[in-house]
């Protein structure tokens, strides 16, 4: 059986000269759920962008046991869901069932099947009334919720989040939270959010200055003061 | 209309059929051919960059500033659009703001939606191309180049969109040759020195930030040469017909006079019917009475359905 | 802070309301067309027009005063027309006489002028009760149905997408200018600087806001890639035109040509 996700010794320079990624690899099984953090520019966006192929550095990056490459770029995109930090950019259709559709019709679906999906995934994300809603109505939270759903459409194994509690108001973070737990998928999230990561992540991985410095279990390197002070992260109480 | 960008858009009403409708053909053709040439020389990123554009064009024309008594300079963006994009796809960037500007703020008419393309779109693209392409020519693609170049070709692109649109109000018979020509001309002179005071702060600020993004000052874009001489060729008849028409208004409004459809329209059309249907009873009595019956009945037909929709809302709602 | 007030559209469940984004454009523009054909100074006609828009707008629920305000927007742009009334030959009403100047008022001028500040006020409402009752997302199916491109549609949507967004960004700007915006304490001072300076400011700002918006557009771009975007535009197929649908289009246009023919007839 295949892991979700395989890097390895991924190194990823813009074309600036900036080297964002260095020697980075890391192993995600099947439905595990695991954070990524680091400070501000530790490359924790950039890491994610290979993960859809959206930016190649050299080194291998395997996705569902297939290797990401030009030719599987349609498969890949499917398998990995990305839902980035701003969901004003992330919905870009005018209606929310356009976005939500959005995938599915890229993938060239029968018309029913993308119906189905528009359903179950906004069924998934608790907002089956909001299908004819227009996207810059909705409040922060809920366009959050919104922006899985378009992902979620697209049937993936592998959901990964950028900063999805960032903006959120304490109830809309809880109720975000919640959802993300009972969701069965393979979970990367990119976050400041101490106290989330603590809540929901078995395991962690700190990322600094491009390279994994530490990669383990939550319980053990919450506990390592040294290491989070180094990497300029904080314990939650 | 004075001192306000408003006076480029035109409303319903101020257009004859006729001149509504070519401008309208027209129109269709060049932005067929811009969204051809888009689809196939832009990459793919260029349709959220042109969509989000539209929109920071239309937000831009929000960020006003005083000018003197009371009245603001605006922007229109056409030049801005040339010079960020290029001309096919800034064609496209203004029909979009110019669609939703009538399809949602009503700033222009539905019917004339062709003529205002073809003024703020086609006209103020392809002018604003010229002038910028020009002035770059003669300083070479520096900074002081690019920012004169801006001033001048937003100028440019509102001077001679006016002149187009008092032309065609002209050519409707809507204003007459010898006061709008001159009127239009003179307003747009003062707010086109606003449109190129904002166009040149723009670019200023991009110049600093990011001087990657004014880039089509160094490449030119495919059928470029073709666009300039558009460009040029639209400049330079309006620049000496309007002079002309406004002098010497006789030629132009007789022209007005003779392509108002109807008026040519109505001769063969209403020998069809004969003057008296009824004997004793005009045909034209007749029409005004069945005008009256028609206008009876819909209105009569409108107030059952509002009584109807009504009471279904109460039995529904109670 | 969300911009609401940029979005005409207002809720409702009238029969307007429920009817095919595509019936009411193409019934729009064809009661536009028709205003637009009907010839000078044939009043039973305007009002027979203007009387069926009214009734449009109270069978809608969207309220008479609301759509009469936003009507009057148009106005200032008559003063295009307003010159009209002096220099259409014909009979002389009276002329005004402005100090040497003698200026004739004519009939034939007065009736012209009127006349097209009455078919632009009707066709504004006609306009104002579409984007009031009808949810813009719908206008862009709407277009899809009478054959506009599928890319130009594209952008247009993604421009009223972001129109908000944009016009929130842009409002803060405005803000931050002016809660910056003091005055000097210095005798005889004039305020707010040089109009080069000024304009300076809000072109900067402007910059800024496209700036963003092109920073925004990598972001929606990349977004669009990683849900299988490939350079297409694609769409979900439209609905299918119900016969009802077809009845009101025939209908409606039966009666705007019906108006057309009458309009000729009482012309003279």
């Amino acid at each position: 059986m295949h892991h979700s996700i395989e890097i390895e010794g991924l190194t990823f320079s813009y074309p600036d000269g900036h080297e964002a990624l260095n020697d980075v690899s890391l192993v995600i099984k099947p439905c595990e759920k695991v954070a990524l953090v680091g400070p501000n520019g530790a490359g924790k966006s950039t890491l994610i962008l290979h993960l859809n192929g959206i930016l190649s550095g050299s080194g291998s990056v395997r996705v569902c046991g297939m290797k990401v490459g030009k030719d599987t770029l349609g498969r890949v995109r499917a398998m990995v869901g990305l839902v980035f930090q701003s969901p004003d950019d992330q919905l870009f259709s005018p209606r929310v069932y356009d976005d939500v559709a959005y995938g599915p019709l890229y993938q060239g679906l029968p018309l029913q099947t993308v119906q189905e999906r528009v359903e179950e995934s906004l069924a998934a994300v608790a907002m089956s009334d909001y299908s004819q809603r227009i996207s810059h109505h909705l409040s922060m939270g809920e366009k959050k919720r919104i922006a899985i759903a378009t992902v979620l459409s697209m049937k993936p194994e592998v959901l990964v989040l950028d900063e999805p509690t960032a903006g959120l108001a304490p109830r809309a973070r809880r109720s975000l939270i919640n959802l993300l737990h009972e969701l069965p998928l393979t979970m990367l999230v990119s976050t400041h959010d101490m106290p989330l990561v603590k809540d929901l992540f078995p395991r962690m991985v700190i990322l600094d200055q491009g390279r994994v410095v530490a990669d383990g279990p939550t319980s053990v390197l919450m506990e390592d003061k040294e290491l989070l002070d180094a990497h300029g992260l904080e314990r939650p109480f | 209309m004075l001192l306000s960008p408003v006076a480029m858009h035109i409303p319903d009403g101020f257009l004859s059929v006729l001149v509504s409708i070519v401008l309208w053909i027209v129109s269709i053709v060049i932005v067929g051919y811009a969204l051809k040439r888009v689809g196939k020389d832009l990459g793919e990123r260029q349709v959220p960059l042109m969509g989000v554009l539209a929109a920071a064009i239309f937000a831009g024309q929000m960020l006003n500033f005083a000018v003197a008594g009371g009245t603001s300079g605006h922007l229109m963006g056409a030049a801005i659009a040339t010079i960020l994009m290029g001309p096919w796809a800034a064609i496209l960037i203004m029909t979009s703001v110019v669609s939703i500007q009538a399809l949602i703020f009503q700033d222009g008419g539905l019917l004339v939606l062709g003529a205002n393309i073809f003024n703020m779109a086609i006209v103020g693209v392809a002018v604003a191309y010229m002038a910028y392409r020009t002035v770059l020519r003669i300083t070479g693609n520096v900074k002081r180049g690019i920012l004169i170049g801006g001033f001048v070709a937003a100028w440019f692109s509102i001077e001679i969109a006016s002149l187009s649109v008092a032309m065609q109000l002209v050519f409707s018979g809507t204003s007459p040759a010898k006061l709008a020509i001159p009127a239009m001309a003179g307003v747009h002179a003062l707010i086109g020195i606003g449109e190129g005071l904002i166009t040149v702060g723009a670019l200023a600020f991009l110049l600093s930030a990011r001087p990657d993004l004014v880039k089509f000052g160094g490449t030119r874009p495919i059928g470029g040469r073709l666009v300039w001489l558009v460009g040029l060729l639209v400049t330079l008849a309006l620049v000496i017909a309007s002079p002309l028409a406004s002098t010497r208004p006789d030629g132009l409004e007789w022209v007005a006079k003779q392509n108002g459809f109807l008026e040519t329209a109505r001769g063969p059309l209403y020998r069809i019917i004969p003057d008296y249907l009824v004997p004793g009873i005009s045909s034209e009595a007749l029409a005004t009475i069945a005008a009256g019956i028609l206008g009876t009945a819909i209105v009569l037909g409108v107030s059952l359905g509002v009584a109807y929709s009504r009471r279904n809302r109460q039995t529904s709602g109670g | 802070m969300h911009i609401h007030f940029l979005d005409p559209y207002q809720g409702g469940h009238s029969p307007i309301h429920r009817t095919d984004a595509r019936v009411k454009l193409v019934l729009s523009v064809g009661f536009i067309l028709t205003t637009a054909l009907i010839p000078i100074g044939v009043w039973p006609i305007y009002v027979l027009l203007f009387a069926m828009v009214i009734s449009f707008v109270i069978l809608s629920g969207v309220g008479v005063g609301y759509v009469l305000k936003r009507a009057a927007l148009a106005f200032p742009f008559v003063l295009a027309a307003l010159p009209l009334i002096f220099t259409t030959p014909g009979l002389q009403l009276f002329s005004l006489t402005l100090g040497t100047w003698e200026i004739p008022v004519t009939l034939p001028g007065v009736e012209r002028f009127f006349s097209i500040a009455l078919k632009s006020w009707i066709s504004v409402q006609a306009a104002i009760l579409l984007t009031a009752t009808t949810q813009f997302p719908d206008i862009l199916t709407a277009m899809r149905a009478v054959r506009v491109p599928r890319l130009l549609v594209a952008i247009i949507g993604l421009m009223w997408r972001y129109l908000f967004v944009l016009a929130d960004e842009a409002l803060r700007l405005i803000r931050a200018r002016a809660a910056r915006s003091g005055e000097a304490e210095i005798p005889g001072h004039r305020k707010g600087g040089r109009i080069a300076w000024r304009a300076q400011t809000a072109g900067g700002m402007a910059g800024n806001l496209f700036l963003r918006s092109i920073e925004r557009s990598d972001r929606i771009y990349v977004a669009m890639l990683s849900r299988g975007y490939d350079g297409e535009v694609r769409s979900m197929p439209l609905p299918k035109l119900e016969a009802s649908n077809w009845i009101e289009l025939i209908l409606g246009g039966g009666i705007l040509i019906l108006l057309v023919v009458l309009s000729l007839l009482i012309w003279e």
